[in-house]
């Protein structure tokens, strides 16, 4: 078997696995589900800001005359990596947090992660989340 | 004007040794010093007020180009003032105003000279003012007329080729013109009148201006496959900051053509000046505001800005004579002018990036008009006359430079550093290196 193999395997068996959620919300949101995380005890994420559409496609504005088509919508997105067991209570957070009912909410994704590495001390895997 | 000046000016000075037989009967004259003074200050304050116009032109123009074009626009705006004040003092000048004897072909072409100015500590108090003073504020006229050509060709023309043109045209192009009216040339021999240079300044920078333009070409990707695309500008605080700057400065552009502030009724003239050019203004403004909330459903803020502007240019050509309401319907129709121009002009492909043509050149053409209707002295056939013959002039001439430009130095950059950017292409810089390319589809 190749070492990836072992690894998952071995991780799998063990139960440990750690989990990248992407949740893409709408900018306003931010600062309600910062705090509904912080509330559940994540102690870190990673924000930034991205442009989008999913359904919600784009809109038309006038610029002097002239018609264009906004087709990206500002969002944020936001990501955590944590332990696979704290993963449904996180995405159940946002989503619930995140939520307005409205067309353009976002969506939320959970992606496998392979390895992490605490850059300070080396602390590796959940040691390090 | 000018003319009119110095006979003035001569005429208090004599009216004051006449003696105390005359001075009895006249009601307490200002001395000819005061007068001399007084007209100084006015030039000097105008001036450096319409000198503030640079910064307002350089803004604007700034706020309405893309991030990737700003720091080229603001080095084209500086250059070419500053090549302004060089070129007046070579040649401009004596072009424009050779006095009674000093053309070379009568009332048409002026004198070839550098310009010199007042001695130390000089005075000749029979021209009523200051020649250096006369000259500083006329200067920032021409410098006007080159500001207005940068807006309307920014984000795809080359420097160099720019600053060639601005040579001829402070140079040349604009004195040759301006002698016909303010230098006591043939335009100002049969009537024609325009009271701080709605034809002579505005129109004339929008004729050089659309003869660049139609040269050049439009910006890539803004007419493509019969579409009309919008490239929006990066900074509209920076927009809003050089119109107000504008507005301010039209105060000393207009109220220093009365030319003269020594007397009573001068300096109550140059504060009729002031209330009719800003209330001009505000009525542009205040019609492109009405105009594009009916058109388009939501207000939009350049063309409030264009509006402006463009009540303020065509207030320009007689600021005086009208009152206060008449000054608020000249201003408006500039305003409505505009909010209708600038889509027309994309409609025939002329790319005019900050609306400088429909502002300038046809709100000129307009304001030059209106004068007929507070101004009893004036007729149409004058001032249709001076115009045309302004915009065949300077329309023609300026074709042919830019054509010369184009087929030697070329004037537009190449495709691939249109999409870099003329900061990165032209000047190795960036305005704003913080912020990234940011969200430019084109």
């Amino acid at each position: 078997m190749s070492p990836l193999r072992v690894i998952r395997t071995v991780t799998r068996k063990l139960g440990r696995q750690m989990k990248l959620v992407i949740a893409v919300i709408k900018p306003f949101k931010l600062e309600e589900v910062r705090e509904a995380l912080t509330a559940i005890g994540v102690q870190g994420l990673m924000v930034s800001e991205v442009k989008g559409y999913g359904r919600q496609s784009g809109h038309t504005e006038i610029y002097r005359g002239a018609e264009y088509v906004v087709n990206f919508v500002p969002k944020i997105k936001i990501e955590i990596v944590a332990p696979d067991d704290q993963v449904d209570r996180l995405v159940e957070t946002i989503a619930s947090t995140a939520r307005t009912g409205k067309i353009g909410d976002g969506k939320i994704f959970v992606v496998n992660v392979e390895a992490a590495v605490r850059v300070r001390t080396d602390e590796r895997n959940e040691d390090a989340l | 004007m000018k003319y009119k000046l110095t006979l003035a000016g001569a005429l208090s000075a004599a009216l004051l040794t006449a003696g105390p037989a005359l001075a009895q009967e006249a009601s307490p004259e200002v001395p000819a010093n005061s007068v001399y003074i007084f007209n100084t200050l006015l030039f000097l304050i105008g001036g450096f007020l319409v000198m503030w116009m640079a910064a307002g032109f350089a803004m604007l123009e700034a706020g309405l180009v893309r991030t990737k074009n700003v720091a080229m626009q603001c080095t084209k705006n500086v250059a070419l003032f500053s090549i302004a004040a060089l070129m007046f003092y070579l040649v401009g000048y004596n072009l424009m105003y050779p006095g009674d004897d000093g053309w070379i072909v009568a009332d048409v072409i002026g004198a070839i000279g550098a310009k010199s100015i007042d001695e130390v500590g000089g005075n000749d108090l029979a021209t009523g003012y200051s020649s250096a003073s006369d000259f500083f504020f006329q200067l920032m006229f021409c410098a006007t007329t080159a500001s207005i050509v940068s807006g309307t060709l920014a984000e795809r023309i080359k420097l160099w080729p720019f600053l060639v043109f601005t040579v001829l045209l402070t140079g040349i192009i604009y004195p040759i013109e301006a002698s016909w009216q303010w230098g006591g040339g043939w335009l100002s021999d049969m009537g024609f009148s325009d009271f701080a240079g709605s034809t002579l300044v505005h129109s004339a920078g929008g004729w050089a201006a659309l003869a660049g333009a139609l040269i050049l070409g439009p910006r890539m990707g803004k007419y493509k496959d019969g579409r009309i695309n919008p490239i929006p500008g990066s900074n509209l605080p920076l927009a809003t900051l050089g119109t107000f700057i504008l507005w301010l400065g039209w105060f000393g552009f207009n109220g220093g053509s009365q030319l003269a502030m020594g007397s009573l009724g001068d300096v109550t003239d140059v504060s009729r000046i002031f209330v009719n050019t800003n209330v001009a203004a505000a009525a542009g403004a205040v019609a492109a505001l009405v105009l594009t909330q009916l058109l388009y459903g939501k207000v939009d803020l350049t063309m409030v800005l264009n509006g402006a502007l463009a009540g303020l240019v065509s207030i320009t050509a007689e600021p005086l004579m009208p009152s206060q309401f008449m000054a608020i319907v000249i201003g408006g129709i500039g305003g409505v002018i505009v909010v209708l121009a600038v889509p027309m002009l994309d409609k025939f492909k002329i790319d005019d990036v900050v609306g400088a043509i429909p502002v300038h050149l046809i709100a000129g053409i307009w304001g030059t008009i209106a004068v007929v209707l507070t101004n009893p002295g004036t007729s149409l056939g004058a001032q249709l006359t001076g115009i045309v013959a302004i915009g065949i002039f300077v329309f023609v001439v300026s074709g042919v430079v830019w054509g010369i430009l184009k087929m030697t130095m070329g004037i537009r950059v190449s495709q691939e550093e249109e999409m870099l950017g003329l900061d990165s292409a032209e000047l190795g810089m960036e305005a704003y290196p913080e912020f990234g390319k940011g969200s430019q589809f084109v």
